[in-house]
């Protein structure tokens, strides 16, 4: 994207000293390369049962614990190896891309609808609103967000969508916090005033006023969420609360191969190592379209 | 700053009790402890008497009166499985938690510190870059996978040190590693970031063009203005480390609450749920109380608000 870069060259007059952090801008490489793996992980949840070589949750007993490469008793060859019951590690990790983008995504939108609503009805009209949306997110900010989910997931049982509920119910108040603080900030900014003085009525203020001028520090909280809500979701999976036996997912294959780790090091290994370069992938983005879309926003 | 201090005090209050709110409506969603204990051959009455004995027959606002109560005076009740108070349970196993996390905390912070400082003195450098390319690595890591990768390399293959258990100092090392690799990379980045600005302030120049040596420079202007941010990120983050505490002691079989807590969910145990829940949210609560206090102590700005 040649435009985005002539973007931040633009505004680069920032006092921000980050901005000289050479290989994020000067050199685009690495997200490059990010993409790519991200483009891979997407294209292998699409198309999960067209180029999986196996059933990821079909095999047999015999071809167990194959060390990668070698091939099964079929003849065929296990590029991956097996884990305990014979299954193909490369088509659980293929399917499992599935479940860890879909949780990912699917939590992060609907986190960051609910929380924005809620943070900018908050920040916009303050009163006794505020005051309820802030107590509730200070309750919730002082839980540890996996103590949470693992006693709320262990109510609604497992499965993929009581999963995103969980994780929606948890991070929420992450976008409120700072869906808040923007609404706050531009609720007495001139444009706001005047748009006001017109007679504009507040849904239209919030919507096109608003929204659109508090939206760049949310999706920088967005992006920078994906890959929390891909290692929350695995987490769950590995302590045995996330998702339900017959779906794949990087976090359950991990913990089936917890209790092999001396024998067979690849069952544990390789499905931590796609969930590693997944988020990796996704961190590196973040941070270059942090960079891109402001320069002078920083979190730590 | 008497001022700060009381109102710091008083929202700490209304989100404990928040917290007990939550953490009575969570336990009592969770399911019927009573289910679980009935025994094949008991009786409608027998039954009866073990729902009478526990006060789950009462309507549920009147079991939260009772329960608030007893929380103000400590008492959670006795854990229905190990028929012992499960408070003291829970403080049992705080100090193996709070071990653990204070480990932790302070290797992420102290290398944290070192490796920030580098980082941001040779900025530009390979060292900075290699630095920072650990960082971005740290902050994709599942600590759950990197337990059993450290536990894979150093107990099973190299046998240095044991894979799970608790007592001596070689038990310490592989979870502090897991719980605080996360944070040791956000740290650093936070280090580095706001050390990069301070130093281009203007009292750092005049500390400069007076001669001042770079070690007294870093110690007495540069450190002391990055030390709020560090504060507020280390009590912020103090919810996430417990709640990491909580994986790592489930994989290194350490018995902290967090282990002790996902054992009473898998049994119900009710009173085990609550007490832990409270006094995790507790100790969030002191933490981000001590971090408002110390920035008044810190920041002459905060304290004449």
């Amino acid at each position: 994207m040649p435009g985005s870069i002539q973007r931040f060259v633009l505004s680069d007059n920032s006092v921000n000293p980050d901005r000289f952090r050479a290989g994020r801008q000067a050199r685009p490489i690495l997200p490059m390369i990010a993409l790519a793996l991200i483009a891979l992980v997407v294209f292998a949840a699409l198309c999960a049962p067209l180029i999986s070589p196996y059933q990821p949750l079909q095999g047999s007993i015999m071809n167990n614990l194959r060390p990668p490469a070698m091939a099964g008793g079929d003849g065929f060859p296990h590029l991956l190896g097996t884990d305990i019951l014979g299954r193909d590690v490369l088509s659980g990790i293929i399917h499992g891309a599935r479940v860890s983008l879909l949780v990912g995504v699917a939590s992060v939108v609907g986190a960051g609808i609910f929380g924005t609503v809620v943070g900018i009805l908050a920040g916009y009209f303050g009163g006794w609103l505020e005051e309820v949306v802030m107590r509730v997110v200070d309750v919730q900010l002082a839980f540890p967000f996996i103590l949470l989910a693992i006693v709320i997931m262990y109510v609604l049982g497992r499965g993929l969508l009581n999963v995103i509920v969980v994780l929606i119910i948890a991070s929420w108040p992450l976008y409120a916090r700072v869906a808040r603080a923007q609404a706050l900030r531009l609720r007495t900014s001139e444009f706001v005033l005047a748009a006001r003085s017109l007679g504009a009525a507040w849904p239209r203020i919030l919507l096109r006023h608003v929204l659109p001028n508090a939206l760049t520090p949310l999706l920088v909280v967005a992006t920078f969420a994906i890959p929390q809500m891909i290692i929350f979701e695995a987490a769950l999976s590995f302590l045995g609360v996330g998702m339900p036996l017959e779906v794949v997912s990087w976090g359950s294959m991990l913990a089936s191969g917890r209790n092999y780790l001396e024998q067979a090091w690849w069952i544990a290994t390789l499905p931590g190592l796609a969930i590693m370069l997944t988020v990796l992938s996704v961190n590196i983005l973040g941070d270059w379209l942090r960079d891109w879309l402001d320069p002078n926003l920083r979190l730590a | 700053m008497l001022h700060v201090v009381l109102v710091r005090l008083f929202s700490s209050m209304l989100v404990l009790v928040g917290i007990v709110v939550v953490v009575f409506l969570l336990a009592r969603v969770v399911g019927d402890p009573v289910a679980l204990m009935i025994q094949p051959g008991m009786t409608e009455g027998e039954i009866g008497d073990l729902r009478r004995a526990l006060g789950t027959d009462k309507p549920l606002w009147q079991q939260f009166v009772v329960f608030a109560g007893n929380v103000v005076r400590g008492d959670f009740g006795l854990s229905p499985w190990q028929g012992e108070p499960a408070l003291g349970l829970v403080l049992e196993r705080l100090p193996a938690t709070m071990l653990l996390t204070t480990c932790a905390m302070l290797t992420a912070f102290f290398i944290a510190l070192v490796v920030g400082a580098v980082s941001a003195l040779t900025r530009g450098s390979a060292m900075d870059h290699g630095a920072m390319s650990l960082v971005l690595l740290g902050q994709s890591v599942p600590n759950f996978w990197l337990g059993l990768m450290l536990i894979m390399l150093f107990s099973t293959t190299l046998h240095w040190l044991p894979s799970a258990g608790y007592g001596t100092l070689a038990h310490v090392v592989l979870p502090t590693v897991t719980l605080a690799f996360f944070f040791m990379a956000r740290l650093t980045r936070l280090v580095r970031s706001e050390l990069l600005e301070v130093m281009a302030q203007d009292y750092i120049r005049t500390a400069r063009s007076k001669g001042l040596p770079p070690a007294l420079i870093f110690r007495r202007h540069a450190f002391r203005n990055i030390a709020v941010p560090l504060i507020t990120v280390l009590a912020v983050d103090f919810g996430a480390l417990i709640g990491g505490a909580v994986v790592t002691e489930m994989i290194f079989a350490w018995p902290g609450v967090g282990r002790l807590m996902i054992q009473a969910i898998g049994q119900r145990d009710f009173p085990i749920i609550q007490a832990g829940a409270f006094v995790i949210a507790v100790a969030v609560v002191l933490a981000n109380l001590a971090a408002d206090l110390a920035y008044a102590w810190l920041d002459p700005k905060v304290r004449f608000v």
